[in-house]
């Protein structure tokens, strides 16, 4: 085919159009904390590595223990996995003398699922089978809707989804905030068992604003920390510790209703440093401008059927 | 234009019983995984969720089978009727590579049986990458059988039934273009979400449209491939003069990823990564030799009329996008203190699967009208 006018001008015309259909999609921001908001405080500098919350956890949501020691007498999971929703592990460095100091210290951690307020995981489940609350935000996992495509376990920024491997009939394991108990009155399990308050339950805005009391605690000043969920008259006083400043969960990925503290760097907790823009919106920013009510495909594909019931007729019949 | 004619020749032959019997293997393999779960013959983890079942039969090998998609497009779009008779072998290629990937998915989903929720209002969820890349290979795969009708009304069907064929094949001839445009973008897309988890040298938001440049430089590959092999194979006149010139195409494609790609490093200040990344940084080397030597030897006609640079200058186009998808799904993940490697029973599954389609392209070609026939 030459490329004469008549061809060069419904070329254009095309190419214009799809540009014009183009051009008007925004970008999707980062999805904003629900009204209702409930999480979890973690505070790594009162946490005493008890796993009293790893026990709580294997009753309300009915997991196995996990053996990695040949005599088989020791609960130990490793990590989060498709058996173990949540874990306490150990940050350790050099003689560990000192608790909550990089050098020479040792810090303990929380893993489980972090709620995020733009999650990943609901983004990308193709199938709906991740939901998140538009009331209290928590993230939960439907097994009646899931395909066991992993595309949530591959794409979560915390990598918490974890898929069961071994069996006919895998489902996702994540915290889904102890939903369950929440419907009864009840609080998560790991947060109700904590002795020292590591662990705390309650809405996000009174958890951000105890998250901010201790942030501004000098180190060595005696306080009071509430056990199982702010302000509960279950307190006991201690001297705060000397705390990074940063609030992990306030701005990471458009934020996270769970929040942490630490008295050492998260990145060396397995926290790694995410930018504030959620990698969803991202993600929903590039599809909704290829695919927001399929104006650029219908307009495409009006182009490719003009081109096509041109040209394929005489290739057909020639042969015919 | 010649007319399109069964090769004929046997089917039993030592090729298709050694193909036959990797695939029972791979089948048998499968078995054992619905009865025992996936780690049973795989090595993924949750760190590395998907691994050659999904990247290599589904990503890569869609990818391979996008010759029908390239070739649509110069013959039926841009009208180049002279390369007509490398359609329909194309078009056959593509058929099994899509068919075989929506098999081996339905092997590595876990709960397989909910798999058609993917197509349920309600369940369905449009702003999953996994939703469009899902729904749009499953209608491009009903699209493809349907593109391969007329050559099945002509082996099986009453003139008028032909003629009916004919009449309405534009518009799916439309949607054989749009459709693949749409889902190999999209696995581009898809990687988007997984933000760090991917080395800076392969993650950006430019994901869809290098993923798309380079899946049509494979089309045109794979189709100047398969003439080559089956040129030699069953000792048919080289198609050389034909095939050479749909380099032509694949020169602006090639040259179009590479100023993308390089422009995204440049302007996202990751320049310093492409020498500071070790073992990444050689493979992000190697990817683009395999790109730049075929834009060499494609972009002047003499090199290009030369049956054996061609040949060339496809495995290389070939090899640099399937390199590329192994390096974004797996190698250039970044999950700290796990890797994956497949195991050999997923190995052999995967073999097990080309074995098949190595099979059924023999039977196909050997049985229906699918290489345009050679005057004696």
């Amino acid at each position: 085919m030459a490329l004469t006018r008549r061809n060069f001008l419904t070329t254009a015309a095309a190419g214009g159009a799809v540009l014009a259909a183009a051009a008007p999609s925004e970008a999707r921001d980062n999805k904003t904390m629900p009204p209702k908001a409930v999480g979890l405080l973690y505070d790594s500098t009162l946490c005493v590595g008890c796993k009293a919350c790893v026990r709580a956890c294997r009753e309300a949501n009915d997991t196995q223990p996990e053996f990695n020691t040949a005599d088989k007498l020791w609960d130990t999971p490793l990590d989060i996995s498709g058996r173990t929703i949540t874990v306490i592990k150990l940050y350790a460095d050099g003689t560990a003398d000192h608790k909550d100091q990089e050098k020479n210290g040792f810090a303990f951690i929380k893993k489980s699922c972090m709620h995020c307020v733009d999650p990943s995981c609901v983004s990308a489940c193709p199938v709906t089978a991740m939901t998140k609350s538009p009331d209290t935000g928590i993230v939960s996992y439907d097994a009646d809707a899931c395909i066991g495509c992993r595309y949530c376990v591959a794409a979560c920024p915390f990598s918490v989804p974890q898929f069961q491997y071994d069996t006919a009939f895998p489902r996702i394991l994540k915290c889904q905030l102890c939903k369950h108990r929440q419907a009864e009155g009840k609080m998560p399990a790991c947060a109700e068992v904590c002795p020292t308050g590591a662990t705390l339950f309650g809405p996000v805005p009174a958890l951000k604003a105890e998250a901010d009391r201790r942030q501004a605690l000098a180190p060595g000043e005696t306080t009071t920390f509430a056990r199982k969920t702010v302000g509960s008259p279950d307190v006991h006083e201690k001297k705060a510790a000397h705390y990074i400043r940063h609030i992990y969960g306030e701005s990471e990925m458009g934020g996270t209703q769970m929040l942490l503290l630490a008295g050492v760097d998260f990145d060396k907790l397995g926290y790694p440093a995410l930018r504030d823009r959620s990698y969803a919106a991202t993600s929903e920013t590039i599809q909704g401008a290829l695919y927001d009510g399929l104006i650029l495909p219908a307009v495409v594909l009006g182009g490719l059927v003009f081109a096509a019931s041109k040209h394929v007729p005489q290739h057909h019949e020639e042969e015919d | 234009m010649a007319q399109a004619t069964p090769l004929g020749g046997p089917l039993v032959t030592r090729t298709t019983v050694i193909a036959g019997a990797f695939a029972l293997i791979a089948a048998g393999l499968a078995l054992y995984r619905f009865v025992y779960g996936l780690g049973a013959v795989t090595n993924l983890n949750n760190a590395y969720p998907w691994g050659l079942w999904i990247v290599w039969d589904v990503v890569i090998g869609t990818a391979l089978g996008c010759g029908g998609f390239a070739m649509a497009l110069v013959v039926y779009v841009m009208n180049k009727g002279e390369y007509h008779p490398l359609v329909r072998p194309a078009l056959t290629a593509s058929l099994f590579g899509y068919s075989l990937g929506g098999m081996s998915v339905l092997v590595d989903l876990g709960r397989y049986w909910n798999f058609w929720h993917l197509y349920v209002p309600g369940w369905a969820n449009p702003t999953s990458v996994m939703f469009e890349v899902a729904a749009c290979i499953t209608a491009y795969c009903l699209v493809l059988w349907i593109e391969f009708m007329p050559v099945l009304a002509e082996r099986f069907a009453s003139a008028s039934t032909r003629k009916m064929v004919n009449k309405t094949l534009f518009f799916f001839v439309a949607l054989g273009v749009l459709l693949p445009t749409m889902h190999q973008s999209s696995l581009g897309s898809m990687l988007v979400v997984f933000g760090f988890h991917i080395h800076p040298l392969w993650q950006t938001e430019l994901l869809p449209l290098l993923f798309l440049l380079s899946v049509l430089a494979m089309g045109y590959a794979i189709v100047i491939f398969e003439a080559t092999l089956v040129t030699k194979a069953y000792r048919r006149p080289s198609e050389a003069h034909l095939v050479g010139a749909l380099g032509f195409y694949m020169v602006p494609l090639i040259a179009a990823f590479l100023a993308i790609r390089w422009a995204d490093i440049i302007a996202g200040r990751k320049i310093d990564l492409v020498f500071s990344s070790g073992g990444l940084s050689s493979l992000f080397w190697l990817e683009n030799l395999l790109y730049v030597l075929p834009l060499f030897w494609l972009s002047s006609e003499r090199r290009r009329a030369n049956a054996k640079l061609q040949f060339m200058a496809a495995c290389c186009l070939l090899l640099a996008g399937i390199l590329y998808r192994l390096d974004a799904y797996i190698i250039a993940q970044q999950r700290p203190g796990w890797h994956y490697f497949p195991a050999t029973g997923e190995l052999l599954v995967t073999i097990g699967i080309v074995a098949f389609e190595v099979l059924a392209y023999i039977v196909f070609i050997k049985t229906l009208p699918i290489l345009h026939s050679v005057r004696k």
